[in-house]
C-alpha cells in the first residue's frame, strides 16, 4: 500500500482546501477520479488538507453510494434494475452482463478494469432498460446487449404545450441561442417585492419537486430574512424513480434555470447560488459549467451574484432539502429537524431559498408574461404548465409538457397508450404509479382525473413530482413492489427509527410477497410498519416511503396473502387497536 | 411570556419556551425516551417520544417540540401507541436488548412482542475488545448517536468515531474500523457514560462478568496501568 504516489491530490484539491469540510465532496470526487477508489493514505491526506476529522471523513465515504473505500475496477457499469427498467428487462441484462465479465453484481473483474454494479434509478426511465458506463448513459439496451446508445442521453419532449421545453429536445442550447435574460433584465427595473409578489400568490406557483410548497411563501420568508448572506439553491438531485424531467431541462436549456436562479436572487438578496445535480448526471455536469461560464460572460453571473455546481455522490436523501444543505457541507446527508426551517436557517445556517429545478424554470416565464398571462396556463388553484415523466408501457414514453387539467386518459393517449414495448399489440392497463417511490397508484378508474393538485388530492393520488409509470395488464405489481422496496431499504439514511427499520422489514415482507412465501400477519405486520414510517418518520423519506405499498394493499389486498392458507382472513383480523396495560393508569 | 395549551384534555399555563417533553416531565407524565439525553443535542431521531398535536399532519416528536400556545397534546392517544409499540417490536426484532432493562419495560407497558417480525435481519456485530477501557458490542447498539455527539461538539471534541454504512446497516464505526488505540480517541470514558444498551461497557464490567476476579483483572495489565501508556 505504501507505494501510493500522493503526490497528485495537492493539485486535484487544491481549489478545495479553502472550502474547508464543505470542500470534502467535491475533493473527494476528485481524488477518486485519480486512483478509481479513496484508499486508505488518500482519504487521509483529503482528511488533513481539509482539516477534517478521520473518522468525519470515513463517516461520508461510508454514506455516499458512488465513493468507494475498497479497491473497484477502472470502468464502472451501473445497471439501473428499478421498476420501468425491469419492465424492459435489466434483470436479464445484468446476468448476461455478469456471465459475460464472470462477476456478480457489486464485484470487481480480476484484472480490477471493471465493476459491474445494479444501481437504483438513473433517470434515463423514457430509454429504458439503461445503464451508466463510467460517465456516459447506456440506454435503449437490447436484450442481447448489441444495440444501445452510448453518450449523452438523447431527450424524448413531447405534450400539448412547450413553455418550458420550449428549447429542450435538440440538444444543449448556448446562450447565443437561448438569447439574453429577458425576464432576469425585467426583474430587475422592478423592486424585489414585486418580484416576489409575482412569484408568490399573483402567479400561485407551487413547487415541482414533490412536496407542493408554494413558491412565493419560500421567497418572501428568506426576503425578510436577516443575513449578511443568503443562498439561492436549485435542486437537482433528481432521484425519484421514474423521475427524468431535470436532467431534461438542465441539459437542453441550463439557461432557463440559471436565470430562475438569477432572478429568485434578485428578489431575496441572495448572492451565492449553487446546483447541486445528482451524481448519475455527470454528462450533465460539462453543459452546465458551460452555461455558467456563458452567463459570466454576459455579465448575468459574477461579482454580485454566483453559482457552484455540487456533484452528489449517490444518495437519494440528498433530493430532501435540508439533507442537500448537509451535503453541500461536506457532511453526511442526514436530514435536519424542521424548525427551524431553510428560509431563515438553510444552507450555512444562513437564510436559504432551495427550488426545484423545474420550478425555477417556471420563474423567467411568470416575469416574462407576468402573472396573469401565466395563470391563464392550467387551472385556477394550479396554475401554470406541468411536466410529466411518462414511462413504462406506453407506446412514446417521454417527457410531456401540458397545462395542469389535462386528463390522465388525454396524457395516456398522447403516450400512445398501454403496449408492452416489444410487441405494439395492445394491452389493457393495469396501474399506473402516481408521483414515483414515493407515490401511489391509479388504476383504469382514475383515467378520468385531471391531473391537477386539486384533483389528484381528491383521488388520493400525489402529483410528487409528476412521476406516470405505466403497467399493462400483464405486468406483476408484487415484483414493483419488491423493487421499491429495496430501493427504500437501500436509500433510508438511517438517522430515524421508524425509516432505519422500517424500509428494511418492508422490503423483507414484499420480498416474501414477491415470492409467495408470506406468513402469517405479514399483512397486519406490513401495515403497521407502513403506518408507523408514514406517521412517525423525521422527514420525507421516511414518510412517503410506504405510500405506494399501502396504495396497493387497498387496492389489490389479495396479492399480499396468495401462497398463504389462512384460517381466517387477516385482513379481517385487524383490529382496533387497544390501549394497553400501561394506560390503566 | 406564559402560554396556554391543552395536554391529553388538561389545561396548562407555562413558561414559553419549554418543550412538551418537559412539560410533561413537570405534570408527572410519561413520555418514554430512547436516544434523548440532557447532556447531548436533540436530535428527535428514536421518535418513541412521539404525541399527537392537533392539526399536524404527522406525530410530532416531544423532545424538540416547544409548546405553543393553543396547542392540543395527546401524549397516549392510540395513534402513539400504535406508533410507539411498531418502533420497539421493529428494535427488538434489530438488535439485542438484553442489557437495556428500560426498553424491556417500555415494551412490556406498550405490549410491544419481541416477535413481531419473525425472519428478520439483525443487526450483529463481533465484540471488539481493542482497548484497555472499554468494549464495543454493536450488536446491542441502538444508533442513538449519543456515544458520536460526546465524541465530538457535544463534549469532548475528539472526533475519534463516526457512521457505517447507512440505512439499516448503519452502525458506528471508527476509521476504516481502526482499533481504538490507533484512533484519536483519548479514552474520556464519556461515550460509555451516555450508552444506553451496554453497547459500550468499561473493560473492568465486561471482565467481571466473564467471571474473572477483580484480583485476577488488575493483574491482567488493564486499568491504570496501562491506561497511561495508551497516552
Amino acid at each position: 500500500m505504501s507505494e501510493i504516489d500522493l503526490t497528485p491530490i495537492k493539485s486535484a484539491i487544491e481549489s478545495y482546501i479553502p472550502l474547508g469540510r464543505s470542500g470534502l465532496l467535491p475533493a473527494l470526487h476528485a481524488v477518486q477520479k485519480i486512483y478509481d477508489w479513496l484508499p486508505e493514505e488518500v482519504a487521509a491526506e483529503v482528511a488533513r488538507s481539509l482539516r477534517v476529522p478521520l473518522a468525519d471523513v470515513h463517516g461520508v465515504i461510508e454514506f455516499y453510494s458512488l465513493y468507494y473505500n475498497q479497491q473497484v475496477g477502472k470502468n464502472f457499469i451501473r445497471v439501473c434494475t428499478d421498476p420501468v427498467c425491469a419492465l424492459k428487462g435489466a434483470d436479464g441484462l445484468l446476468s448476461r452482463l455478469c456471465k459475460q465479465y464472470d462477476v456478480e453484481p457489486g464485484q470487481t473483474t480480476e484484472d480490477l478494469s471493471l465493476t459491474i454494479e445494479q444501481s437504483p434509478c438513473l433517470g434515463l426511465c423514457e430509454q429504458a432498460p439503461a445503464a451508466l458506463v463510467d460517465d456516459d448513459a447506456q440506454t435503449n439496451i437490447t436484450p442481447d446487449f448489441h444495440s444501445y446508445d452510448l453518450g449523452i442521453p438523447r431527450s424524448l419532449v413531447y405534450g400539448s404545450i412547450r413553455e418550458l421545453t420550449a428549447n429542450c429536445g435538440q440538444g444543449t442550447t448556448t446562450l447565443a441561442k437561448y438569447g439574453e435574460y429577458a425576464a432576469y433584465k425585467k426583474a430587475l427595473i422592478m423592486t424585489p417585492e414585486a418580484v416576489v409578489a409575482e412569484v408568490d400568490k399573483a402567479s400561485g406557483l407551487v413547487g415541482r419537486g414533490g412536496a407542493a410548497f408554494p413558491t412565493g411563501i419560500k421567497w418572501s420568508g428568506a426576503a425578510k430574512a436577516q443575513s449578511d448572506l443568503k443562498y439561492i439553491v436549485c435542486n437537482a438531485d433528481e432521484s425519484e424513480p421514474g423521475t427524468f424531467k431535470d436532467r431534461i431541462l438542465l441539459l437542453d436549456d441550463p439557461h432557463r434555470t440559471i436565470e430562475g436562479m438569477c432572478i429568485a436572487a434578485y428578489a431575496i438578496g441572495a448572492s451565492k447560488g449553487y446546483i447541486y445535480v445528482r451524481g448519475e448526471y455527470p454528462y450533465i455536469v460539462p453543459a452546465l459549467e458551460n452555461a455558467l461560464t456563458e452567463a459570466r460572460g454576459a455579465g448575468y453571473l459574477g461579482g454580485h451574484f454566483d453559482i457552484e455546481i455540487r456533484v452528489g455522490a449517490g444518495a437519494y436523501i440528498c433530493g430532501e432539502e435540508t439533507a442537500l444543505f448537509e451535503s453541500i457541507e461536506g457532511k453526511r446527508g442526514f436530514p435536519r429537524v424542521k424548525p427551524p426551517f431553510p428560509t431563515t436557517n438553510g444552507l450555512f445556517d444562513k437564510p436559504t431559498v432551495i427550488n426545484n429545478v423545474e420550478t425555477l424554470c417556471n420563474v423567467p416565464l411568470i416575469i416574462s408574461i407576468g402573472s396573469a398571462e401565466y395563470r391563464k396556463i392550467g387551472t385556477e388553484i394550479s396554475p401554470g404548465p406541468k411536466l410529466f415523466c411518462v414511462s413504462g408501457d406506453v407506446v412514446k414514453p417521454g417527457l410531456y409538457e401540458i397545462p395542469f387539467g389535462v386528463t390522465l386518459r388525454e396524457l395516456l393517449k398522447m403516450a400512445g397508450g398501454p403496449s408492452t414495448s416489444l410487441r405494439k399489440d395492445r394491452k389493457s392497463l393495469k396501474a399506473v404509479l402516481f408521483g414515483g417511490a414515493a407515490g401511489a397508484f391509479a388504476t383504469s378508474e382514475h383515467l378520468d382525473v385531471k391531473l391537477t393538485f386539486e384533483d389528484l388530492r381528491a383521488a388520493g393520488l400525489p402529483l410528487g413530482s409528476g412521476v406516470v409509470m405505466v403497467f399493462d395488464e400483464t405486468r406483476d405489481i408484487r415484483d414493483v413492489l419488491k423493487r421499491l422496496g429495496k430501493f427504500f431499504a437501500h436509500e433510508s439514511c438511517g438517522k430515524c427509527y421508524p425509516c432505519q427499520m422500517g424500509t428494511q422489514r418492508q422490503m423483507e415482507i414484499l420480498n416474501r410477497v414477491a415470492s409467495g412465501n408470506v406468513i402469517e400477519h405479514d399483512f397486519v405486520r406490513l401495515q403497521d410498519v407502513g403506518w408507523t414510517m408514514t406517521e412517525a418518520s423525521l422527514c420525507g423519506l421516511g414518510q412517503t416511503a410506504a405510500s405506494a405499498v399501502l396504495s396497493a394493499m387497498k387496492l389489490w389486498p389479495e396479492i399480499f396473502t396468495e401462497g398463504y392458507i389462512f384460517n381466517e382472513p387477516e385482513i379481517k383480523a385487524k383490529k382496533k387497536l387497544t390501549p394497553t396495560s400501561a394506560l390503566k393508569k | 411570556m406564559t402560554i396556554n395549551f391543552t395536554m391529553d384534555g388538561q389545561e396548562i399555563t407555562i413558561e414559553q419556551g419549554k418543550t412538551l417533553l418537559e412539560v410533561a416531565r413537570e405534570m408527572g407524565k410519561d413520555i418514554p425516551t430512547i436516544c434523548f439525553h440532557e447532556a447531548t443535542t436533540a436530535n428527535a431521531l428514536c421518535r418513541i417520544c412521539v404525541v399527537e398535536v392537533e392539526g399536524q399532519r404527522v406525530l410530532q416528536p416531544a423532545c424538540i417540540v416547544q409548546a405553543g400556545a393553543g396547542m392540543k397534546v395527546q401524549t397516549r392517544s392510540e395513534k402513539v401507541i400504535r406508533a410507539r409499540r411498531t418502533i420497539l417490536e421493529m428494535l427488538a426484532s434489530t438488535i439485542d436488548l438484553s442489557e437495556a432493562p428500560e426498553i424491556q419495560k417500555m415494551m412490556d407497558e406498550y405490549g410491544a412482542s419481541s416477535s413481531r417480525f419473525p425472519d428478520a435481519e439483525r443487526r450483529e456485530s463481533d465484540v471488539k475488545d481493542d482497548n484497555p477501557m472499554y468494549v464495543r458490542d454493536y450488536s446491542k447498539c441502538l444508533l442513538c448517536w449519543r456515544c458520536v455527539q460526546v465524541c465530538a461538539e457535544d463534549a469532548q471534541y475528539t472526533f475519534a468515531i463516526n457512521f457505517d454504512g447507512r440505512g439499516f446497516d448503519t452502525q458506528i464505526g471508527t476509521f476504516l474500523d481502526k482499533a481504538i488505540p490507533e484512533t484519536s480517541c483519548v479514552l474520556c470514558g464519556q461515550c460509555v457514560a451516555v450508552c444506553p444498551t451496554g453497547a459500550l461497557k468499561p473493560k473492568r464490567e465486561f471482565l467481571l462478568e466473564q467471571g474473572k476476579t477483580p484480583d485476577e483483572i488488575s493483574v491482567m495489565n488493564t486499568g491504570r496501568k496501562r491506561r497511561k501508556e495508551a497516552r
